[in-house]
């Protein structure tokens, strides 16, 4: 009896597998993906989407500290207990519903549509890889949905990408910042630099530091001649040969935005073979492993942290206030990721206090050429008609006290927003081989 | 005309339609992802044409690569934004390089295959890399697409790109149904097994894999354009090694039984992962590795079994129909 239904036709056989499976599929998504994004709306609660690194190389260095950050951060606004004029709870009135999700996908723009569409969020804090803010940018203009890039570092996101907008605000300075003013604390020291030699990872964020630095380095002092240009692998790990070519070259400066692992094992097995003393070494993003280093850190580096991030940071009560809380919690000082965090949220907080709500359209207004104090300092909005933070930086020379043990700068210098940073409307490589035209450095 | 088409070429024929309507009636979101899917389920479907043969091919990467830039590097250096151009450009490009690394590859089989496919797309990653012109590690952003001088926005834009990304996922896979029941198809099984015997039956193993590999090719860098143009950027990522062990991933999971096989994993795989993200944002790798193993435990020929374990019940039940589609 059996034998009869089951003998089908072809096409009826067709049907049963492969389109069954397709339409299952369809009914069975419809119906579990269709109906909760409805009954989310509360009144006091704002969903704020947070996309940095949760895995993958990138996350140890930049996403995991900046996670930390974000927690320790969101903990303290909701309840108010942020110093200084944050002592309220919550943004606009509104509480901080955080999701939390990986920048390590094949599939960011999607990850991000789902964050807009599915989860409901007001607005996304995010993305520490430049290649997800060159992707990113143009889909929130396109999903109408307020994003802060907080970290990234390429100056292409409204110079070339989005120069028109809407929706996306970076709240941390541009690369092109860090090597110039690099540049700029070796000529205010008076160190000798006739000729100058560059170790950087051989990607995006590397070689834009070197073209900046070398670019302003020949700008400043023109008798400046480059010895070598050194750009080995990202993650290589091991930098014998580079070593050799920059010990053989004998520069006066040594220039390297290395960060991560590489930082750590270029400043051992570089120091090992004396390239700190017949050089003078500038690590862009030293600051991150001067703590963990130590006395391994030779003295008289140059350090900065890609901004007044961390040491270089200037002494206020908010900045005390942070870098106690979070060793507090966590167990470490703080290293720029976390204060690019921090500032980010405080930014928003800013905003939506301003306006006095957590609504998107509010907070775009009152975010649009803000300036407000973040652990680090003062940040303006001044650049891409004010979705564009600029922010002065500062660069020290590691000394490690030997008494207290722990890792110092010293001869902090600060440079002002306006000297280190292209004024509005101008291209970072044009602006520096013009000449620093309408930069303000006193 | 149907009976000159299979099952499985009826079932993706049905399925067409299914596709498109599915896009005004689930979430935009979801869309997204069964948009993006089929790109890379393309990929996929080129690794497992070669599985046919008895070669795994750890850097397809390259070819999806290959597409993406040939068709951005177009739209970037000529301003040329037509959706026809674009694809055309990324086909042509993948079909002289894997015409011309075929003469190399078809000399290879097993893990030599495998290394020699890695090392391959390794050297793109690393030469695009270091080329700031295409900026680098960051890559660069591609247009929107036009048709034929027509140039629709917003929401027009979205769903003309995903209907043409469905016709043309659709008819690749139909193609290459009817490419794996082929004398070629065949004869790569047969390379599989065994493949000095083929070649005592006086067929030409070389050429049978020289034509697979760059079919492979071909479909990659499809999918490597359809992948690219909804997502409006492309980086060196796409040649990465980890890029190219997610389609042999997927192939292995999915199964090679049947050419749809790949492309209903890669969505399902994509959708376990963004569940496994939101469920647990710092620890989602646990839960799709765990997806992953049970999978291999309990289905050991991959997702497609489930299906074609119930087909052998029914006809060892007495029913007879034949099978042809696989």
């Amino acid at each position: 009896m059996n034998n009869s239904v089951r003998k089908k036709a072809p096409f009826g056989a067709a049907l049963d597998n492969t389109t069954s499976l397709f339409a299952a599929a369809a009914i069975g998504l419809m119906t579990t993906f269709a109906a909760p994004s409805e009954a989310q709306a509360q009144d006091s609660s704002v969903k704020v989407g947070f996309v940095t690194f949760l895995s993958g190389s990138a996350a140890g260095p930049f996403g995991v500290p900046a996670r930390n950050a974000a927690e320790l951060m969101i903990e303290a606004i909701n309840a108010g207990a942020v110093p200084g004029p944050y002592n309220t709870a919550g943004i606009g009135g509104s509480m901080i519903d955080p999701i939390f999700v990986d920048e390590n996908s094949k599939q960011k723009n999607a990850d991000y549509l789902k964050l807009v569409e599915k989860d409901g969020v007001e607005m996304i804090i995010g993305y520490v890889s430049s290649g997800s803010c060159k992707a990113i940018a143009p889909e929130a203009e396109k999903a109408e949905r307020l994003t802060i890039l907080f970290d990234c570092g390429t100056p292409q996101i409204f110079e070339e990408i989005v120069t028109d907008p809407k929706y996306t605000f970076r709240t941390g300075g541009h690369a092109t910042m860090d090597s110039v003013a690099a540049a700029r604390y070796l000529v205010a020291t008076g160190a000798p630099a006739g000729t100058i030699a560059g170790i950087n990872q051989n990607y995006a964020f590397g070689q834009d530091n070197w073209r900046d630095f070398s670019g302003t380095m020949a700008q400043l002092s023109s008798d400046t001649e480059i010895a070598t240009e050194q750009f080995p692998k990202i993650h290589s790990g091991q930098y014998g040969s580079e070593i050799s070519a920059l010990l053989t070259s004998t520069p006066d400066v040594v220039h390297s935005s290395f960060w991560g692992g590489d930082l750590e094992a270029f400043i051992i097995q570089g120091s090992a073979r004396g390239i700190f003393e017949r050089s003078k070494v500038i690590l862009s993003a030293g600051e991150t492993a001067m703590h963990r280093l130590g006395a391994q850190m030779p003295d008289g580096t140059i350090i900065g942290a890609r901004g007044p991030h961390g040491d270089l940071a200037p002494d206020s009560e908010l900045n005390s206030w942070f870098r106690k809380a979070y060793f507090d919690r966590f167990g470490t000082l703080p290293t720029y990721p976390s204060y690019k965090m921090a500032q980010a949220l405080l930014g928003v907080k800013a905003a939506a206090d301003k306006a006095g709500s957590s609504d998107q359209d509010a907070i775009i207004g009152a975010l649009t050429g803000l300036e407000w104090e973040g652990p680090s300092g003062t940040v303006s909005m001044a650049l891409a008609n004010g979705h564009q933070a600029i922010q002065g930086t500062a660069y020290g020379t590691y000394k490690y006290d030997k008494d207290t043990s722990s890792a110092t700068l010293v001869d902090i210098i600060h440079f002002p927003a306006e000297c280190v940073n292209p004024p509005a409307g101008a291209n970072s490589i044009d602006w520096i081989n013009g000449g620093f035209e309408g930069a303000k450095c006193d | 005309m149907i009976k000159n088409l299979d099952r499985t070429e009826i079932g993706l024929l049905i399925a067409l339609p299914i596709l498109i309507i599915i896009a005004f009636i689930l979430p935009k979101w979801l869309v997204n992802y069964v948009h993006v899917s089929m790109g890379t389920g393309l990929v996929a479907l080129g690794v497992m044409i070669q599985m046919r043969a008895g070669l795994v091919s750890f850097g397809q990467g390259l070819y999806f690569c290959v597409g993406g830039y040939a068709a951005g590097m177009m739209a970037k250096f000529y301003g040329i934004t037509d959706f026809f151009v674009l694809l055309a450009v990324g086909i042509l490009a993948a079909l002289v390089l894997s015409a011309l690394l075929g003469f190399l590859l078809r000399r290879y089989r097993e893990i030599f295959f495998a290394m020699l496919s890695l090392a391959l797309s390794m050297i793109l990653f690393g030469m695009l890399s270091s080329v700031e012109e295409l900026g680098s590690t960051d890559g660069f952003n591609l247009p929107t697409a036009s048709y034929l001088g027509w140039s629709p926005t917003g929401e027009t834009a979205q769903l003309t790109l995903y209907t043409l990304t469905c016709i043309i996922a659709i008819g690749c896979a139909i193609a290459l149904n009817r490419f794996l029941k082929s004398p070629i198809g065949y004869i790569n099984e047969a390379i599989r097994e065994n493949e000095l015997r083929v070649e005592y039956l006086g067929t030409s193993a070389h050429k049978a894999v020289h034509i697979t590999y760059v079919l492979a090719a071909v479909v990659s860098a499809i999918g490597g354009v359809l992948w690219a143009l909804p997502l409006g950027h492309v980086d060196p990522e796409m040649t990465n090694w980890t890029t190219s062990g997610q389609f042999v991933f997927v192939s292995i999971l999915s199964g090679t039984g049947n050419i749809i096989a790949p492309m209903i994993g890669t969505f399902l795989l994509e959708i376990v992962r963004v569940y496994a993200v939101e469920i647990s944002p710092n620890t989602w790798q646990m839960i799709l590795g765990t997806v992953m193993l049970l999978t291999i435990i309990f289905l050991p020929k991959g997702l497609w079994s489930l299906i074609t374990r119930k087909k052998k019940a029914t006809r060892d039940d007495g029913a007879s129909a034949p099978i042809a589609g696989e």
